[in-house]
C-alpha cells in the first residue's frame, strides 16, 4: 500500500470516529511515511515521534492511533505527533500548541 | 560531541525535523543524533544518559549547554540561543 492509499484508507475510517488528518497534507504524508518506516523496521506502526522498544506487546499503547490520541485531541486539539486533530483545530478555532508526552515515564523502561 | 548545542532526535519524528530545519535556518552549529538509528551498547548507554534529564524519553531533546528543551518550542529555543 503506498502512502496515498494509506491516507485514503485511514482518512475514511478515522473521520468516522471524529478524528481528522492535520490540514497540512504534506506534513501528514511525511508522518504516514514515518509510520510505514516503523512498520518495516519493527513490524508495527509505532508512533513516528516516539522511540520504539521493538516489542509489539510492550509498545501497544503507542501503535498508531495511540491510546493517548483521545485525551490529547480532547485537551489540545491534536495528538502528540500532530497526525490527527479535531475539526476545530483544523478550522483554526483551537490554538496549535506543543502537545507534551502523556505516556507514563515507566513505559520507557522497555526502551533500551 | 564537540558543539555546545546537541540535538537528540528520531529519524521519523516530524517535530525533530522542524527543530533541525529551524536550527539550520538560524545558522546554529549543533551535533545531532538520531537515537532510533543507534544499536546495541551505544544505544543503551545513550538512552540511560537521556533518561537522567528526560525520564519520558521524549524527542526532540535539545541541549544548549546545561539547558534542556524537550519538544519543538521555537520561542524557548530562540531565547536560549539569544536569537532575534
Amino acid at each position: 500500500m503506498n502512502v496515498e492509499q494509506l491516507y485514503e484508507f485511514l482518512r475514511e475510517k478515522q473521520e468516522a470516529k471524529g478524528y481528522f488528518f492535520n490540514r497540512d497534507t504534506p506534513r501528514v504524508f511525511d508522518l504516514l511515511r514515518g509510520l510505514q518506516q516503523n512498520m518495516e523496521r519493527y513490524g508495527y506502526m509505532c508512533c513516528p515521534c516516539r522511540l520504539a522498544a521493538n516489542d509489539r506487546v510492550w509498545d501497544r499503547d503507542i501503535i498508531c492511533p495511540c491510546v493517548y490520541r483521545e485525551p490529547d485531541v480532547a485537551e489540545y486539539g491534536s495528538c502528540y505527533c500532530g497526525l490527527y486533530v479535531s475539526k476545530e483545530w483544523n478550522d483554526g478555532k483551537v490554538p496549535a500548541v506543543y502537545v507534551p508526552e502523556r505516556r507514563p515515564p515507566e513505559k520507557t523502561f522497555g526502551v533500551r | 560531541m564537540k558543539n555546545q548545542v546537541k540535538l537528540y532526535a528520531l529519524s521519523t519524528c516530524i517535530h525533530c525535523r522542524d527543530t533541525k530545519e529551524f536550527l539550520n535556518k538560524c545558522g546554529v552549529d549543533y551535533d545531532c543524533v538520531d537515537v532510533d538509528k543507534l544499536q546495541g551498547e551505544e544505544r543503551r548507554q545513550l538512552i540511560e544518559e537521556i533518561k537522567q534529564t528526560n525520564p519520558a524519553c521524549a524527542f526532540p531533546m535539545l541541549m544548549i549547554g546545561p539547558k534542556v528543551i524537550i519538544g519543538f518550542k521555537k520561542e524557548e529555543i530562540k531565547e536560549a540561543l539569544n536569537l532575534e
